[in-house]
């Protein structure tokens, strides 16, 4: 590849190196992509929401301390008090603040999706291409796994894990992740089985690149756009996944996260005292942000995936 | 259909049920070595009182050894017993299972409806039926089962009484016939409105997408050469093949359902398998959760062949001829 890039017959003479050339071309996509996804104005709603979501669970720590939200420091404090100027979203049974239960409750949760989605994510895509890659026998064992994970619902396995486990966020992360690469693994074999058969990867073979080279080169870059829409649309799962488990009772019990805040106001009876500033605030968050990574998600695959434009 | 096809998808669904018994003994046994240890930790058991329990609970000998005691167990239907009311997993399993279905049942039989708009959706795309629909079944997707349970126990049955506050039946009732399915049907409503409510967004969004992709098909236009009316395209010739994905999809609901309803079941004091799901996680009560995670998945697994089959018998060209 030194000197000259063929186009078709002829040969023209390179202007700009190689790398200057790709970045060049990643930089125009990238900021084609972005002024779609810009004229998207649901979508851009849904990024400010996040913005404010992500503000919030990085500054927590700095305007408030770990220990007001902790039992024993709050025994002055009213129980069960409606919204009012010193408490913006009441108290619960013991005196805590719930407003700063659900700022706390943003960390743990969206660090849980986070990273849940990107073990997901990581599975997913290492198995997809792997198997979309080599094909064969390693295609056929890959696949039946896949489909083995992909019928046994998802939820109940989460469960069981998380129930023989030590109670931990890394254990609620390892659990969903493990759960639920399945779909993406399949998303990416798909991807990896159209992309292998291009005449770019024949080429790149009949000049003698290796497997290595083939899938750092041509089929990974290639993969990459379906892999990050598919990413934003896992992160909602994830976050509601972790919610459900930790409202069962399956989360680290040192940790606030929004479904322990609603496990514990329902197991200390919040709905039949009619106190709905206890439930009414975290549920809110955890729609709040699953809508708003659904709708970004969405967007970036109509973004990144022209065929679905017309929807 | 080819006798291939379906003789494929049944070895599929029974290496899959293979897979979940497998797994399931990998749990509960090796990724926790010693269950018994720490099913009684906290408690001062001698050893040999350890022992004894062990092999009361088939703890004893090699994995191998148990892993055969365990298959051959399950293979007479034996789900051992319950830490909790030490009664046999599967008698407490079979008390459970008619709730849960009924409840299941009717949510997703509500939960249909959401075929129905999104059919009319995807034949207007872009209208503001449309619209509505599409924002609003994104807004429940969103929302976390549980929580709109919260939310419906909070107004209707908390705040404003016109629904009982959980269970199966009033306690202490004395009724009997009528009187008693009506009571029993009284319980019902909210938890199968919040499953359904749950729910009825993403058979909306597939029967819409599907409706989508019907709608650009050649014979759709011939249709309307014809000088079909509108309607009449979309009743006899659309729908009814825009209903393939929606029939996997029911399949992979009921697993969601199923699902959604540990969590649903619990607030509404229902005593299903959510329930006792509820129940043994708390325990935790090992046996009880291994027999209820076997009974999900092979529940849901049924319901996928069923699936299965049913698409390759309304689509010849999956199954082959």
């Amino acid at each position: 590849m030194s000197g000259t890039v063929e186009s078709g017959d002829e040969v023209k003479p390179v202007v700009a190196s190689p790398a200057a050339i790709r970045w060049e071309r990643r930089r125009a996509s990238m900021g084609d992509a972005w002024g779609r996804l810009r004229s998207d104005r649901l979508a851009m709603i849904s990024l400010f929401v996040l913005l404010g979501f992500a503000v919030m669970a990085i500054i927590t720590p700095y305007v408030s301390d770990r220990a007001d939200i902790s039992a024993v420091n709050t025994a002055d404090n009213p129980t069960w008090a409606s919204p009012s100027s010193e408490f913006w979203l009441g108290t619960d049974h013991l005196g805590r603040s719930v407003a700063l239960q659900v700022m706390w409750g943003a960390r743990v949760s969206l660090f849980v999706g986070l990273a849940a989605t990107l073990l997901t994510i990581v599975i997913g895509s290492v198995i997809g291409i792997v198997a979309g890659f080599f094909g064969g026998w390693t295609d056929s064992v890959l696949m039946r796994i896949t489909d083995w994970f992909l019928v046994i619902p998802f939820l109940p396995t989460a469960i069981v894990l998380a129930a023989v486990l030590e109670r931990s966020l890394w254990t609620i992360v390892f659990v969903i992740g493990i759960t639920s690469w399945p779909s993406t693994a399949r998303l990416v074999r798909s991807q990896v089985l159209s992309v292998r058969s291009r005449l770019y990867v024949d080429r790149a073979r009949a000049l003698g690149a290796g497997r290595v080279h083939v899938i750092n080169r041509h089929i990974f870059p290639n993969v990459l756009p379906l892999v990050m829409a598919s990413t934003t649309l896992a992160v909602p799962i994830s976050i509601l996944t972790e919610t459900t488990l930790s409202f069962l009772g399956l989360g680290d019990p040192t940790q606030v996260s929004w479904g322990a805040i609603l496990n514990e106001a329902r197991e200390k009876g919040a709905i039949d005292r009619g106190a709905w500033w206890y439930y009414m605030p975290p549920g809110m968050a955890i729609v709040m942000v699953v809508l708003a990574f659904t709708l970004v998600g969405r967007a970036t695959e109509t973004v990144l995936d022209p065929r679905l434009r017309e929807r | 259909m080819r006798a291939r096809f379906v003789i494929g998808k049944i070895i599929g669904a029974i290496s899959t049920i293979a897979f979940v018994v497998v797994f399931d003994f990998f749990l509960f046994r090796v990724v926790n070595d010693d269950p018994v240890n720490s099913m009684f930790r906290g408690r001062n058991l001698t050893p040999e009182q350890l022992e004894r329990l062990r092999v009361k609970f088939n703890l004893d000998g090699t994995k191998w050894e148990q892993f055969v005691a365990y298959v051959r167990q399950l293979l007479h239907g034996d789900l051992g017993y319950s830490l909790k009311s030490s009664r046999p997993v599967s008698e407490v399993i079979a008390e459970a299972i008619w709730p849960t279905l009924l409840l299941v049942g009717t949510s997703t039989l509500l939960a249909m409806i959401g075929i129905f708009i999104g059919y009319r959706a995807g034949w207007r795309r872009g209208s503001s039926f449309d619209a509505t629909a599409t924002s609003v079944s994104m807004v429940t997707y969103a929302m976390p089962e549980y929580w709109i349970g919260m939310v419906a126990l909070g107004v209707f049955a908390a705040g404003l009484g016109w629904f009982p506050v959980g269970g199966l039946n009033d306690p202490g009732s004395t009724a009997t016939g009528v009187a008693r399915l009506f009571d029993q049907l009284h319980h019902m409503i909210l938890p199968a409105m919040v499953l359904a409510i749950a729910y009825i967004g993403e058979y909306m969004i597939v029967a819409r997408s599907a409706m989508i992709d019907t709608s650009r098909e050649d014979y759709l236009q011939l249709a309307r050469a014809k000088g079909l009316r509108d309607t009449e395209v979309r009743k006899r010739h659309a729908q009814p093949n825009a209903l393939l994905p929606v029939v996997s999809l029911s399949a992979i609901n009921f697993g969601f359902v199923l699902s959604g309803a540990i969590a649903v079941e619990s607030i509404f004091s229902w005593p299903g398998i959510g329930q006792q799901t509820q129940f043994a996680i708390s325990g935790p009560d090992f046996p009880m959760l291994q027999g209820l995670f076997l009974l999900i998945s092979a529940a849901v697994i049924l319901a996928n062949l069923v699936a299965d089959l049913l698409y390759g018998y309304l689509d010849p060209r999956v199954a082959g001829r």
